[in-house]
């Protein structure tokens, strides 16, 4: 176990402090090498679902796709973004100075190489050679600095990105070197890193279309219908992307994208739930990869009376999780017990022990015993109508506490309203919903301190709030995963939530297709897909 | 000939109350005992087909949709007759006071009514819903406030009729109260037109609660409804086009059956006359 | 003339106090338009921002008084969901523009359908009804009786779904959810509009259809018929020259006001075909609270629907004079 975790220290710790992309730290080369080997791997994919031979034969160029999404395009500002429907598709259009790979490690992008100082204060990063936007014009430290400013907010005081508050200044060295400084070191503020570079000036003009260095190009966004980009023939990424034209079609609901993909107006759809996959497994390749959503029966610790902590404790173990993963997920989600995604392997650890995956109806009963409601008690769970998952899930949640006894109802409410008086107002007493993370492994634990603007379920520990403290000054990984350990099994003893499981993303592509990566954030890579003749 | 011409009413009357009454002793059965469980789980009896044991099939959590369908009967047809007793009675007392007496009373009620009509009904229930939030008794209130101009219109414009009726001034004349002339006098004159409205309501209330509870903003699950059902149906079609047609047919059933029987009704009263 | 006064006043009424009660709704139902749009993820000093760029930190007076005036001058707005570009916010009139002839097209689809087979139809229908001693004329009677009630208690929804499913699922004609834009391949929108405008039009074939038909036997008893048989006319001539004429106007508002219906919008049927009409915009714009769309899209619903009926007024007072006389 110690040496394990000294070779996790040894690799963070060339990544972090030693910065750059790869051990080798020369950009260009290590960069070619990953993308071409991300592109085998792929094709073994591809391989082993399809028949072979295709693989071979290697990638052909040309042709277009139609991408099935979920929802409406919330801005085309990068920076304003904030829906992850949104993100996942402008991941195609723009980049950041680094980004994330399918690995969910972080890649050099506009940058060719970075270096962290050993304080943690300092960031310098190496612009690559002839990086061009859509609009031909080659990536300056100029347009470096003015979109990390706009991000931060400090152009014009509104920082659009809150980690990136922390920068405080960001100075052009020479023409192919920026330095950023930060108020306070934090090992995890790289991630933030990935904020888009557009050019400088172009958040206030007037331009028609949002540039950006990506494998595609904007071409037109249509409300409700979609957004189609297209091929960006200057990516500083050598022979990709394949594809000349990518369609993003929004599906009015996973019913009709069922229909619309046996229908052939749609050749991939990434949400699909577990009885449409069943329905599509011979007709197309369907992947499940786990996702980067934790759902939860998230119970308001404030609200009576699940402000006992036996009482939150009963409700983990009358939940029969493998129950819930069994009806909703068709088997592919993956049980958890706190707030972390076991795909985040250095910083997981697993605490399904702790209340079981099954039903443990006795217990449950003589918890609530104890916390002096022997007839159980009255729980209204407020869920986002929008969501047909979280929805199946209250269903199948509610017929298992009423098992021990809880009289569970469901409350169908509006995504908006559901953002008003149950995330932001914290008038409920239980909901299922998802929280998204990003790749940074601390996001999820961060918000669950007392004073947290998004500790929606109002978990106030004070353990937990030193302890996260000491992570976030932890500069040593290893260290850093130890407390985030520790932070993880208060969570979940406190039984601070009812965690329930990381779905799949249960993705289905056209056989015709291959090269479609799976990224454990939220994004659709469509730069190394291509048709296989 | 008049005889052949009455078995012909006789028979909207009967195949009328045949349909509705197998509808509603279903749902009353249905309110207070199911052959199974209609909450209960099996992942072993995922989406089977319709058999014996199951005779309209199971769905997508393995329970038994006969039994979610009789259940679904009676919370729709508890709910439609609710809707249709507080807004007809709502629309009475409105319609005969602004009629009756008109005035400005009548000119404000009537202008909010013509801006009630105007919203398409949908988008009305929906807001309503969004500030009263989801669940039966709400679903109700919205019904009823949706469906109350129809019957002030119809109550209104008979009042109108009737209040310079001969009989209506010798009453006024003999110094009748005037609660008396509306509800004595006048309403029990009205109710032959009246009561058509209230066929014509009911099964609008039947097909506007399935259609709120397929838009999700009705009955809440896990209770059955038949509007809820299928739309959780439709991404079911093609593997279990079973799971759609049992509520689906339920509905078609109900509210033909209780057109005929209205039709059968309105014919033996035209007989009559 | 006094008339055309008061119809317009009443309607201008109408459409303020509507215009009034969505306001007022908006302000009332939970859910904030900025952390609608912003989720849960932006910074405070964002949302501040936002909410400064929407107008919002005014008083509700005033913002409601202040849009009243541009809706007067022609300014409809900007939506506060949907983006033009990276910069500009899509202007309600270009938004609702985009939308609406799919909804016309969809409605004049659905009333081909409903003319073309309605009218022949019910003129068969009187034709049989009126020949009731003759054995077909007595069975088509009765079972164009049982299929026209039974199509009328068929739910839209359902209709659709019934229709995807033997079109789309069994017969493939179509691919359901499979819209096509009617900027790209205008005779395949048309195709595609083929199935919704079917769900639409089957219950109101079998509504005009009966309405015809009792409509035509009521003339058919009148004492100009018996005139005009005891002149002489043929059976045709009466029946296609003098009263299918008559009981025509009728029927003729009686489909003004399904075109009223289904201008505004088939919500359901434009839901379960996933086309990106008014009835859709305008429920997704209600749950994100995108206001200047809700408000602009409900005040269109009122005004044809108004409209529709002040025609349908207008067209029986020129069929019945003594209307107009009361």
């Amino acid at each position: 176990m110690k040496k394990r975790f000294s070779i996790f220290f040894m690799a963070l710790l060339t990544m972090a402090v030693l910065g750059g992309c790869g051990a080798d730290g020369t950009g260009e080369s290590s960069e070619d090498h990953s993308s071409k080997e991300s592109v085998a791997e792929s094709s073994d994919v591809q391989a082993s679902e399809a028949s072979s031979g295709e693989a071979q034969e290697g990638p052909v160029y040309g042709g277009s796709v139609v991408v099935g999404i979920q929802q409406d395009i919330d801005s085309l500002d990068p920076h304003k973004a904030t829906a992850a429907g949104t993100k996942e598709i402008l991941f195609n259009i723009f980049e950041g100075l680094v980004k994330p790979d399918e690995n969910g490690n972080l890649i050099c992008a506009v940058a060719s190489d970075y270096e962290i100082s050993e304080d943690g204060l300092v960031y310098t990063f190496t612009l690559r050679d002839n990086v061009k936007f859509h609009n031909g014009n080659v990536v300056t430290c100029e347009d470096v600095k003015y979109s990390l400013e706009r991000v931060s907010g400090l152009l014009d005081g509104t920082p659009l990105i809150s980690t990136m508050k922390a920068i405080q200044s960001v100075d052009i060295l020479d023409d192919k070197t920026v330095q950023v400084t930060v108020g306070a070191a934090n090992t995890e503020l790289i991630y933030s890193f990935v904020a888009a570079i557009i050019p400088a000036g172009s958040g206030e003009d007037e331009a028609a279309n949002p540039i950006g260095t990506g494998p595609f190009s904007f071409v037109s966004y249509t409300p409700q219908e979609g957004i189609v980009v297209e091929k960006n023939p200057d990516y500083w990424q050598e022979g990709l992307p394949y594809l000349d034209k990518v369609d993003f079609k929004i599906v009015n609901s996973p019913d009709s994208a069922l229909l619309e993909l046996q229908g052939g107006s749609i050749d991939i759809y990434a949400y699909l739930t577990d009885s449409q996959a069943n329905e599509l497994k011979d007709t197309f390749q369907v992947i499940s990869s786990p996702s980067n959503v934790v759902q939860a029966l998230f119970l308001n610790n404030a609200a009576e009376p699940l402000d006992n902590v036996k009482v939150r404790q009963a409700i983990c173990y009358a939940l029969d999780k493998d129950m819930v993963n069994e009806f909703v997920a068709g088997g592919n989600g993956t049980i958890i017990s706190s707030a972390m995604l076991p795909t985040l392997k250095d910083n997981y650890v697993d605490l399904n022990d702790v209340y079981g995956t099954t039903a443990n109806v006795e217990k449950a009963k003589e918890l609530l015993t104890e916390a002096g409601y022997p007839d159980g008690f009255d729980l209204e769970i407020a869920i986002p109508s929008n969501y047909e998952f979280h929805m199946q899930t209250g269903e199948v949640v509610v017929e298992q506490l009423k098992a021990a006894g809880i009289n569970a109802t469901i409350k169908a409410v509006e995504w908006s309203t559901w953002l008003d008086e149950v995330y932001n107002g914290r008038q409920y007493q239980a909901t299922i919903s998802g929280i998204t993370c990003d790749m940074t492994p601390g996001y999820l634990l961060n918000r669950f301190q007392t004073d947290s603007k998004k500790n929606f379920i109002n978990f106030a520990n004070e353990e937990y709030d030193a302890l996260y403290q000491k992570a976030q000054a932890a500069l040593d990984p290893v260290l850093k995963a130890g407390y985030y350990a520790d932070l993880q099994k208060l969570l979940c003893e406190e039984a601070g939530s009812a965690f329930l499981q990381v779905p799949a993303n249960t993705t289905a592509i056209s056989k015709k297709l291959a090269g479609y990566k799976f990224y454990p954030v939220y994004v659709q890579d469509l730069s190394t897909v291509y048709y296989a003749e | 000939m008049k005889k052949e011409k009455k078995g012909k009413w006789n028979k909207y009357l009967v195949a009328g109350l045949l349909m509705t009454g197998l509808a509603v002793v279903l749902g009353i059965v249905g309110f207070f005992w199911t052959p199974y469980s209609t909450t209960a789980m099996s992942a072993a009896e995922k989406f089977n087909p319709p058999s014996l044991r199951h005779i309209f099939g199971t769905d997508n959590f393995g329970r038994d949709i006969f039994s979610r369908v009789m259940q679904g009967c009676s919370t729709t047809i508890l709910i439609s007759t609710l809707v249709v007793l507080v807004s007809g009675t709502a629309g009475i007392l409105l319609g005969a006071i602004t009629g009756y007496f008109g005035g400005i009373l009548d000119e404000i009620v009537m202008r909010i009514t013509d801006a009630v009509n105007g919203f398409p009904s949908i988008l009305l229930t929906l807001v309503i819903i969004s500030l009263l939030g989801t669940g039966k008794q709400n679903v109700i209130i919205s019904l009823s406030i949706v469906f109350i101009p129809s019957y002030v219109r119809i109550v209104r414009s008979e009042f109108i009729r009737l209040r310079d009726a001969d009989y209506i001034k010798r009453a006024r004349l003999m110094g009748v109260s005037r609660v008396r002339i509306l509800f004595v006098h006048i309403l029990p004159n009205i109710f032959s037109v009246f009561w058509v409205s209230v066929m014509i309501g009911f099964n609008n209330a039947i097909l506007a609660e399935s259609g709120m509870s397929y838009l999700g903003i009705g009955v809440q699950p896990p209770d059955a409804s038949l509007g809820k059902m299928l739309s959780d149906a439709q991404g079911y079609l093609q593997s279990a086009p079973w799971y759609a047609l049992a509520p689906g047919l339920t509905i078609v059933w109900i509210v033909l059956g209780f057109s005929l029987f209205s039709e059968g009704i309105r014919r033996s009263q035209d007989d009559k006359n | 003339m006094k008339y055309f006064g008061k119809k317009l006043f009443t309607l201008i009424m109408t459409l303020f106090l509507v215009s009034v009660a969505a306001f007022l709704a908006f302000q009332i139902i939970p859910g904030d338009v900025v952390t609608s749009i912003l989720g849960t993820e932006a910074t405070p000093e964002r949302e501040e921002q936002l909410r400064e760029e929407l107008g919002l930190n005014k008083p509700p007076v005033v913002r409601y008084f202040s849009w009243v005036g541009d809706v007067l001058k022609g300014d409809l707005g900007v939506s506060y969901r949907y983006s033009k570009n990276m910069n500009e916010m899509m202007p309600v009139k270009e938004l609702v523009g985009d939308k609406l002839p799919v909804t016309l097209w969809l409605a004049a689809v659905s009333l081909v359908f409903i003319i073309v087979v309605s009218i022949p139809l019910g003129v068969l229908w009187a034709r049989s009804a009126s020949r009731a001693t003759d054995k077909l004329g007595h069975f088509l009677d009765a079972a164009l009786g049982v299929i026209t009630q039974t199509t009328m208690a068929i739910p839209s929804f359902f209709l659709g779904i019934l229709v995807t499913y033997l079109f789309g699922i069994l017969f493939k004609f179509f691919t359901p959810g499979g819209y096509i834009s009617y900027k790209e391949d205008f005779w395949g929108f048309l195709g595609y509009l083929l199935f919704p405008a079917l769900s639409i039009a089957l219950p109101k074939i079998a509504m005009t259809a009966r309405f015809l038909r009792n409509s035509m036997l009521t003339e058919l008893k009148s004492d100009y018929v018996r005139t005009a048989y005891s002149k002489g006319c043929t059976r045709r001539r009466v029946l296609y020259g003098h009263v299918l004429r008559n009981a025509m106007m009728p029927v003729v508002t009686f489909l003004g006001m399904i075109v009223a219906e289904i201008v505004a919008g088939s919500i359901v049927i434009e839901q379960v075909f996933g086309l990106p009409g008014i009835g859709r915009l305008l429920i997704s714009s209600i749950s994100t609270r995108d206001f200047p769309v809700v408000e602009i899209l409900i005040l269109y619903i009122t005004f044809v629907v108004i409209f529709v009926y002040f025609l349908v007024d207008i067209l029986y007072r020129i069929i019945d004079p003594r209307i107009s006389e009361k």
